[in-house]
């Protein structure tokens, strides 16, 4: 990933920040900055997530793409926010534990990182409720 | 007028490995490094955890137990030495992710162990002059030990920060005074690009923190007319268990002064967290009106000794956040193999 591709969505992934539309209140992540169904009568602004959602599926990454093989195996997920959008996100817990429906909040890790000269990227991902 | 700290916030991985696990490795007599070094067990970062990602989660912890507007805060340091950058500040990291940008002052600071502390100062001396509202100074580490070294039994992951504020009705403690002693001693040292620290043994003893965490430590009893008898509890830098047992019966304190404070044998040496983890853990028990009396140190060398009034407000914030003992709650024990994978300590071609 470019550093300048990363930065420009910087504030979404380390805070949850997406938008909210005030006309009909529902809610982007990622951001739009226009509301597929009010259109231009649509009112947008941005929204900061609390993080809390649960599983909606996921999956157990056991070959990993290149700068992942450490972490094999993993749990890649689909997490539906309270406020209604969905993401996909590592879930960070022991893969046989992870079930539809459970409860996840975020917390802060590295992403990824351009090698070992390149630059470090950070952001959300999932941990259980109950952690 | 006071100054002191608003809130508080501590964060530890949930992997331990014990000593057991790390002496088998090396052929080394567990039982006798457990009764030495007073440390049974050390927290270990996940593969995606490092210096930047715990303080956040610290500084995220504090700012959420106080509920402070996070635009108040001013200043944003972070005392590490095991910063993830060479170049690029961890705490442009913290204050993005903690909602407090771009209106403030922001830089890392290094000094081995006592980094966080001396960052507490920086806050306390901007607050005071009334340049910020509030200061965020942050302590955390993945510390570093080479595999095979003595340091690898204690060197941990943890962080905590503090929000340093001067507004009386907002502080679950005021610093009374803080006084430093510092000389350059060379006890504990990294080269630029060099992935572990070096140590000069048992020279790290005597000439280093013992004399700096007792001069600073009488020093600032001297400058403030106290004695030990004065204080309901003490924390003392935490390389491991014995030498702040060791420094607190030199300076007269009580071993049921340090109890509260004393996580090291649970959590290792957090390096930049360790003292300041101490107090989190000690401001988690302690009542209002309590008096702490805490030393940090950090090789190089130098003490920042803090003298600590704990306020009413400590019964309204002290749940809503996780506390120390919570934190260090269930962990997971992982081998030496996966604490290697974690630590990055195995390359793959």
């Amino acid at each position: 990933m470019s550093v300048a591709r990363f930065w420009r969505n910087q504030i979404a992934r380390y805070n949850l920040v997406g938008t909210k539309c005030k006309k009909c209140g529902e809610h982007f992540y990622p951001p739009r900055n226009m509301c597929p169904a009010c259109r231009r009568d649509g009112q947008i602004e941005d929204f900061k997530f609390n993080g809390h959602g649960e599983v909606l599926t996921f999956t157990i990454i056991h070959t990993a793409a290149e700068g992942f093989e450490n972490q094999t195996p993993y749990v890649l997920g689909i997490i539906k926010l309270q406020e209604g959008p969905s993401l996909t996100c590592q879930i960070i817990c022991e893969p046989e534990s992870v079930y539809i429906g459970m409860k996840v909040k975020p917390v802060f890790r590295k992403l990824g990182q351009d090698g070992e000269r390149g630059m470090i990227y950070y952001g959300n991902k999932f941990i259980p409720e109950q952690c | 007028m006071s100054v002191g700290i608003v809130s508080y916030g501590a964060y530890v991985p949930k992997y331990r490995i014990k000593i057991d696990e790390i002496a088998r490795l090396w052929g080394d007599d567990a039982d006798i490094l457990k009764s030495g070094l007073m440390v049974y067990e050390k927290s270990v970062p996940d593969v995606d955890e490092d210096t930047a990602t715990i303080a956040v989660e610290a500084a995220r912890a504090a700012i959420s137990r106080s509920d402070i507007d996070a635009k108040r805060i001013g200043a944003v340091y972070t005392g590490s030495e095991s910063h993830p950058y060479a170049v690029k500040p961890t705490s442009t990291i913290v204050a993005e992710a903690s909602g407090a940008t771009p209106v403030l002052t922001a830089a890392d600071f290094e000094f081995a162990c006592k980094a966080g502390t001396a960052a507490v100062q920086a806050c306390m001396g901007l607050v005071s002059s009334g340049m910020i509202d509030l200061g965020l100074a942050i302590g955390a580490d993945v510390a570093q030990g080479a595999p095979g070294d003595a340091l690898e039994y204690t060197a941990a992951a943890g962080g905590v920060a503090y929000i340093i504020g001067n507004k009386e009705s907002e502080l679950v403690a005021v610093i009374e005074d803080t006084f430093s002693f510092t000389t350059d001693t060379p006890d504990f040292w990294r080269r630029e690009g060099m992935p572990y620290p070096e140590h000069g043994g048992r020279f790290t003893g005597e000439p280093g923190y013992f004399k700096h965490v007792t001069n600073a430590a009488k020093g600032l009893m001297e400058k403030m007319h106290t004695k030990p008898s004065d204080y309901d509890f003490a924390v003392f830098h935490q390389p491991n268990g014995k030498f702040p047992s060791r420094v607190a019966s030199m300076l007269g304190f009580s071993k049921e002064q340090i109890n509260p404070g004393l996580v090291v044998p649970r959590l290792g040496n957090t390096y930049s967290g360790s003292c300041m983890i101490g107090i989190a853990a000690t401001l988690d028990q302690a009542k209002p009106g309590d008096r702490i009396f805490a030393t940090a140190f950090g090789s190089g060398a130098g003490g920042d000794a803090f003298s600590i009034r704990v306020t009413d407000r400590i019964e309204e914030l002290r749940d809503r956040a996780p506390k120390v003992e919570e934190l260090l709650a269930n962990p997971v024990y992982v081998d030496y193999s996966r604490y290697a994978r974690h630590k990055g300590k195995i390359k793959v071609a």
